[in-house]
């Protein structure tokens, strides 16, 4: 019978998050939130599916009830979130909350089954974020002067990434966090939100090529320091950013290009310079070749990956334990062993429907600043999303950067909810323009009419006088 | 302001608003669709491979959980299966011990030959859920699947006798389509024991090396075999005239301060191509390595595969012989007749044999047939596969009369004026130049003039391949065409 159950399952959890996943793209057919909203009601349903047949799984395969009050407990909190978030913010994107949770509900059941404890500790952050987060889109909606805080946020962040530098050279340690009260802090995670606002606010206010050249040797401070403290993953990703912001203000690929030779030409010369990064190539290239020490984390990922199948082992089925950092780095591996390649692959597609939402904000919004601010935050996730799930699956050197909003890992989840709420931010103000657009031709063809009244003329004129 | 949305809509469409953000999102969904194909290719391609890694602890779990299948002959003889006892405690039988020690393996001490090729397969199960459901509540395991391999136990029984007690290799295959029928190495070891014995059989320096499966992983000088290869440089050399080669032998050849003698220092008199061959002309074939184009000859090993990967699921050794504008002239000689640093392992020499006797084209050799559910399910089929066209037809036919000739007025007349016909080649190989000792060769195939079976035997240490090869040779394809 239990058999039957967690067979069943498999297939059922596979098939519910495929529908979430078209669900998600089918957003797209339509432009306003107003006629999305069947499309939503019905995600949120196959969220709870997916959700109520792992954790039917995790109950018939450990055999602890207890897990059940737990379970408990994230139904209420999702379901808290999804539905104040609906009643406080009706003008922010309801696609980029309902992946996030999509996604944090995931996490939840890997990492239960991975670690309760870990599971435990991550749920009480999500939670915490979740409170600190519904704060942020009307900080950003209604505080516009934080737009001119640019060269402060470059000033506290280089500070901070600095000091962790420095720190980490006296102490001789490559542990690039700060611990404070018990809670483990990745500076670098938060100090991608102080960059990305310094960006956008440097190349909003840029008025000629000194500025942008400002701008880019700031950032380019910010990657060596990053480099300099082996945090490889971050570095590319702030340079990322940098690349995609630079690229959008000037809308001139020139730019893009450059920065891209020039990246590279950066990336050659650190693979001669640092021997981490020669390894890691190394174990890339072949990660067999030296199996027992470089090549032992890709391989044992690569075995998880392949072992689960299309539909995989199920949960506790399989032992995404051997792979080291299973919880932070390779949490994809582990997903793709136990619920399948397909489930992993449609998880990656949730989070690509994310970003091209994002963008999509970013492209109508109609203020450059929130435009580069919405951008940067989606590169940023789909950067950082590539380079995990790329880096476990051999197809691009290993980073040991963190899946956003799936991986263990307070600072991350708490990093990656804030600039979800910084983007819902974006949405409200890009809602407010187009009111304010809409009232603006009301009142102007209210008073044309008038005027057309007035003249006695009779013949109706629209078209030409509504120009945005 | 209802007959206002579909003009904005329209402007919309009409007027791009950022070029960037749209290449920035094309950019990222084409990285990820490829990054997605490519885990789905990856995981799917490798997973036979990766779940074979002996890094890989999930082998644990599908052992934990399934009962290891059971490897059969052709005729369905078993050949390994797994023993439970009442306590649960599982045991690998092999009815026929030694005997298929080599080709068949072992399932522990790290895993060796079918045991290990078709590991995958073994440790997996494809029961259906019902029975699944019915062995779950007997609290049993799920059966594995089971292995059904090419391999012929009476053939490998007398391949396996007619070695006795010496060291050696033998490869029975059939040409037509690349099936392995018997494969025997010796030494052996019995894989029944192989746990306590293990430290025992590592810790062997006395060169025996049990553990090595000869007919594949033994490198040897090829000897007089290797003519055939001088055979077909020299007729890719010269198409037209290769049948007007003259020479006259005196039991020595000198070149240039070098010289090649005859076996035992025979003197064969005055000789063409073919007689050359078939009497196993040192002096005669020396001379015929100096006469071929340097290039055709290096194209014509690398076209054997010389110095590169075979197409083999198992674990061989790679054979080398080479030749270059720089070769000495001693060397070339040496080449000429397989000695020197020429070095060929029996399967290559079998699969070499078996391209000849099948129109020039060799067939994939194979091991596993069938890979069956315990129900009788067929899981995968390995069907036979063309490998690659190692000659032309009319090369190989020209080899073929030429190794008719060998059986019928040449070195392997052991096998002549029986009921069947048969060709093929004998060597003599002397592997250390202090001592005139020799390993025996023979690679051939029967019938003569529709070859069904191939097989390649060397006999470690016994003399000439006329003498101690040939013998084998006869007891198997008398074994093959059912005659004792």
């Amino acid at each position: 019978m239990e058999l039957y159950v967690t067979e069943i399952s498999k297939y059922v959890i596979a098939l519910s998050l495929l529908i979430y996943t078209v669900l998600a793209f089918l957003t797209f057919k339509y432009t306003t939130e107003k006629k999305r909203r069947m499309i939503y009601a019905l995600q949120i349903l196959f969220m709870f599916v997916v959700q109520i047949s792992c954790f039917i799984q995790v109950v018939a395969k450990s055999g602890r009830p207890v897990y059940m009050f737990f379970f408990a407990f994230q139904v209420i909190i999702f379901a808290a979130v999804l539905m104040l978030f609906y009643v406080i913010y009706p003008e922010g994107n309801r696609l980029i909350i309902n992946n996030s949770c999509m996604l944090l509900m995931i996490s939840m059941i890997i990492l239960t089954r991975l670690s309760y404890d870990k599971a435990i500790k991550q749920f009480f952050i999500v939670t915490a974020s979740f409170i600190i987060g519904f704060f942020v889109p009307e900080i950003i909606f209604r505080f516009d002067f934080l737009k001119r805080f640019t060269w402060i946020y470059a000033a506290v962040g280089v500070m901070t990434i600095g000091a962790v530098l420095l720190y980490g050279a006296a102490t001789n340690g490559s542990k690039i966090t700060y611990t404070i009260a018990g809670i483990t802090f990745l500076p670098s995670e938060a100090v991608k939100i102080l960059f990305l606002f310094f960006m956008a606010g440097a190349l909003y206010q840029a008025e000629n090529i000194w500025q942008l050249f400002l701008a880019s040797a700031v950032a380019a401070v910010h990657v060596i320091i990053l480099v300099l403290s082996k945090d490889l993953g971050s570095a590319l990703i702030y340079f990322v950013i940098y690349l995609a912001l630079i690229y959008i203000s000037t809308n001139n690929i020139g730019y893009l290009a450059l920065g891209l030779g020039l990246g590279v030409a950066a990336s050659m010369f650190a693979y001669r310079l640092f021997s981490h990064i020669r390894v890691r190539v190394q174990a890339f290239l072949d990660p067999f070749k030296d199996i027992a020490s470089s090549g032992y984390q890709l391989s044992q990922s690569l075995f998880g990956i392949s072992s689960g199948g299309w539909f995989g082992l199920g949960l506790y089925g399989g032992s995404p334990e051997s792979i080291p950092y299973v919880e932070q780095d390779f949490i994809f591996s582990a997903i793709a062993e136990e619920l399948g390649v397909l489930f992993a692959v449609f998880m990656a597609l949730v989070c690509v429907s994310t970003f091209l939402m994002i963008m999509q904000e970013g492209y109508y919004i109609k203020d450059k600043y929130y435009r580069l601010i919405a951008c940067g935050a989606g590169v940023a996730y789909i950067f950082q999303t590539f380079l995990t799930i790329g880096g476990g699956c051999k197809f691009i050197p290993l980073t040991g950067v963190t899946l956003p909003l799936v991986s263990y890992g307070g600072t991350s989840v708490l990093v990656t909810i804030i600039m979800m709420m910084i983007v819902e931010g974006v949405c409200m103000i890009r809602t407010d323009e187009r009111y304010e657009a809409m009232e603006r031709r009301k009142q102007r063809r209210q008073q044309q009419m008038r005027q057309n009244i007035e003249a006695e003329n009779g013949k109706p004129e629209t078209g030409n006088e509504t120009k945005e | 302001m209802e007959n206002l949305k579909p003009e904005t809509k329209q402007k919309n469409k009409r007027k791009i608003r950022s070029y960037p953000i749209i290449v920035l999102s094309v950019f990222y969904v084409g990285l990820f669709c490829a990054m997605l194909v490519y885990i789905c290719y990856y995981s799917y391609a490798n997973k036979v491979v990766l779940m074979s890694n002996s890094y890989n602890t999930r082998q644990q779990i599908l052992l934990d959980q399934n009962i290891r299948g059971s490897i059969y002959s052709r005729d369905g003889d078993v050949l390994a299966y797994t023993q439970t006892d009442q306590e649960g405690k599982e045991t690998r039988v092999y009815p026929y011990g030694n005997e298929f020690a080599h080709v068949v393996g072992y399932a522990s001490n790290g895993k060796a030959g079918i045991e290990a090729a078709a590991n995958y397969y073994l440790i997996n199960t494809s029961a259906d859920l019902p029975s699944k459901v019915a062995l779950d509540a007997k609290g049993q395991k799920y059966p594995g699947n089971d292995c059904y391999t090419t391999l012929d136990v009476n053939l490998q029984e007398v391949a396996y006798n007619a070695l006795s007690a010496r060291k050696g290799a033998i490869v029975v295959s059939d040409p037509r389509t690349g099936e392995i029928l018997a494969m025997v190495s010796k030494p052996d070891f019995d894989p029944n024991t192989i746990q306590t014995e293990w430290d025992r059989l590592l810790a062997d320096t006395s060169g025996d090396a049990q553990l090595l499966n000869r007919a594949t992983q033994g490198l040897y000088p090829p000897g007089s075999t290797f003519k055939i290869v001088t055979a077909l440089a020299y007729i890719k050399d010269h198409p037209e005239d290769y049948n007007d080669y003259r020479f006259n032998c005196s039991g020595r050849f000198n070149y240039e301060d070098e010289s090649i003698s005859c076996y035992h220092g025979q003197s064969h008199g005055s000789e063409d191509f073919v007689k050359s061959f078939a009497e196993s002309c040192n002096s005669s074939f020396a001379n015929i390595g100096l006469q071929i184009n340097r290039q055709t000859f290096s194209s014509t090993l690398n076209s054997l595969m010389f110095n590169k990967d075979l197409p083999l699921d198992m674990l061989y050794s790679k054979s080398s012989a080479g030749i270059n504008i720089t070769t000495s002239y001693g060397d070339v000689m040496q080449l000429a007749i397989g000695q020197g640093s020429t070095s060929m392992s029996p399967i290559h020499l079998n699969m070499i044999t078996c391209a000849i006797a099948n129109d020039g084209v060799m067939m994939k050799p194979h091991l596993v047939s069938e890979i069956k559910s315990y129900d009788g399910k067929i899981i995968k089929s390995y069907a036979t596969e063309e490998s690659k066209r190692l000659m032309t037809s009319s090369q190989s036919q020209i080899l073929r009369s030429m190794m008719e000739a060998v059986v019928n007025e040449g070195t392997a007349s052991k096998l002549k004026g029986l009921s069947y016909t048969a060709a093929g080649k004998t060597g003599s190989a002397e592997f250390n130049s202090s001592t005139s000792d020799s390993h025996a060769w023979f690679t051939g195939y029967a019938p003569a003039e529709d070859p069904q079976v191939c097989v390649t035997i060397i006999v470690e240490n016994a003399g000439s391949g006329g003498s101690y090869a040939v013998p084998i040779a006869k007891r198997i394809f008398d074994a093959y065409f059912g005659i004792w």
